[in-house]
């Protein structure tokens, strides 16, 4: 190979750069978000691994459901009834997105564009 | 070789025509109405939920069973009752997170006040009497039956829910303002700003979403509210003076239609073809 004394460190150089985050870090990814969960309330829409997984798509199909098939009903939730929405329902044992929400959609660096319109009580 | 590509293109011919023709002809034997009679029912049909069979059948029919439901604004207990008008619009902007700019060129408004030459532009404004010359019209979304909007609007962002209501979306605008331009009441308005910047995000009805820049809104005669049987927020704040009268167009036993039978009441731009929900008495 020509040039190999300046190919191959510089190839070490490379690699040792790309995979900086994980040597930086000691191959760990950081403490696990841990989101603060309602203290009133025990039982959510769905269990909490479907709702960790699926919670988006939930949204999706309350928002179908109700707006656009005019659906406004009532579902209940631990003998509560609430609305299919996610200022009405959600947030309302959910009471911080700061605690909550934000937690998770930081850590995965997802920016879920709920919040453009929807927002969650500003503490006076 | 000649032969061929004769026998080729006959054959082509004949498939495509059935294929062209065929696909309409069992449309129409499964519809079981004319082409002109199934586009009038299309809007009706289109709210179906995906998955389940469409409503089939003329547009009349479906019309019938499903709710209309309208409003009748009865300007002479406003021009009593002064400020009620007022109140009526404090109470939506509230409740609908509307945001004020004092700038006309961003202004959003769902329920507002206007002239009466501004509001009923077809009708004669030669000698008003004194009562039209001195007071404002309270104006509003007309929740028209045959909506221009929702033929305008590309994303189906607004549609016409089952019970008669002109919906909008926002999730789906993509703010492209046809239904503006297609609305012939004014009743759109679109959020050129940020709406949060037009609002004090500590006092604002936190059971309603604010929108977002770039989307069309407007008076959903609060669908939301009347989902969970609830009176549109400018009807419970008339209270007990009936100056806005709600409900079902399609009931001949509902109170608005007891209303409209011994009133003299007018739309806004009849001629237009729109078929307004919302009544007046001036």
């Amino acid at each position: 190979m020509y040039d190999s004394g300046k190919i191959i460190p510089g190839l070490i150089i490379f690699v040792l750069f790309v995979t900086f985050p994980v040597w930086y870090n000691h191959g760990d990814a950081g403490a696990v978000p841990k989101p603060e969960m309602p203290k009133n309330a025990k039982k959510c829409v769905l269990p909490v691994a479907q709702m960790r997984a699926e919670h988006m798509q939930l949204l999706l199909d309350w928002r179908d459901e109700v707006l656009r098939q005019g659906e406004w009903g009532f579902i209940t939730i631990d003998g509560k009834p609430f609305q299919r929405s996610l200022q009405n329902a959600c947030l309302k044992c959910h009471t911080s997105k700061k605690k909550f929400c934000d937690k998770c959609h930081i850590y995965a660096a997802v920016n879920p564009y709920c919040w453009d319109c929807h927002f969650a009580r500003v503490k006076k | 070789m000649d032969k061929k590509r004769r026998e080729f293109l006959k054959i082509a011919g004949i498939s495509t025509l059935a294929g062209l023709g065929g696909t309409a002809v069992i449309d129409r034997l499964a519809t079981g109405a004319s082409p002109a009679r199934a586009r009038a029912a299309y809007e009706i049909n289109s709210l179906s939920p995906a998955g389940q069979p469409k409503e089939k059948g003329p547009a009349k029919a479906a019309a019938k069973t499903s709710q209309r439901l309208g409003l009748v604004i009865d300007m002479r207990k406003f021009n009593a009752n002064p400020g009620l008008a007022e109140k009526c619009i404090k109470t939506c902007d509230f409740l609908h997170n509307i945001p004020h700019f004092n700038n006309k060129k961003d202004e959003v408004k769902w329920v507002w006040l206007t002239g009466y030459e501004n509001a009923f532009q077809e009708h004669s404004h030669y000698y008003r009497n004194e009562t039209l010359e001195k007071n404002q019209v309270l104006l509003l979304c007309n929740q028209c039956d045959d909506p221009p909007c929702v033929r305008a609007c590309p994303t189906k962002a607004t549609f016409k829910a089952k019970n008669g209501i002109v919906a909008q979306d926002y999730h789906r605008c993509i703010g492209c303002r046809f239904c503006m331009a297609a609305c012939p009441y004014g009743s759109r308005s679109f959020n050129w700003r940020d709406p949060r910047g037009g609002l004090d995000m500590k006092h604002i009805n936190p059971e309603y979403p604010t929108r977002m820049r770039g989307v069309v809104e407007k008076c959903t005669m609060c669908v939301e509210r009347v989902g969970i049987g609830k009176l549109p927020a400018c009807v419970e704040a008339t209270g007990d003076t009936k100056a806005m009268i709600f409900g079902d167009l399609n009931d001949a036993n509902s109170e608005i239609r007891k209303f409209l039978k011994e009133n003299y009441t007018i739309q806004r731009k009849p001629s237009l073809g729109t078929h307004p929900s919302v009544f007046y008495i001036v």
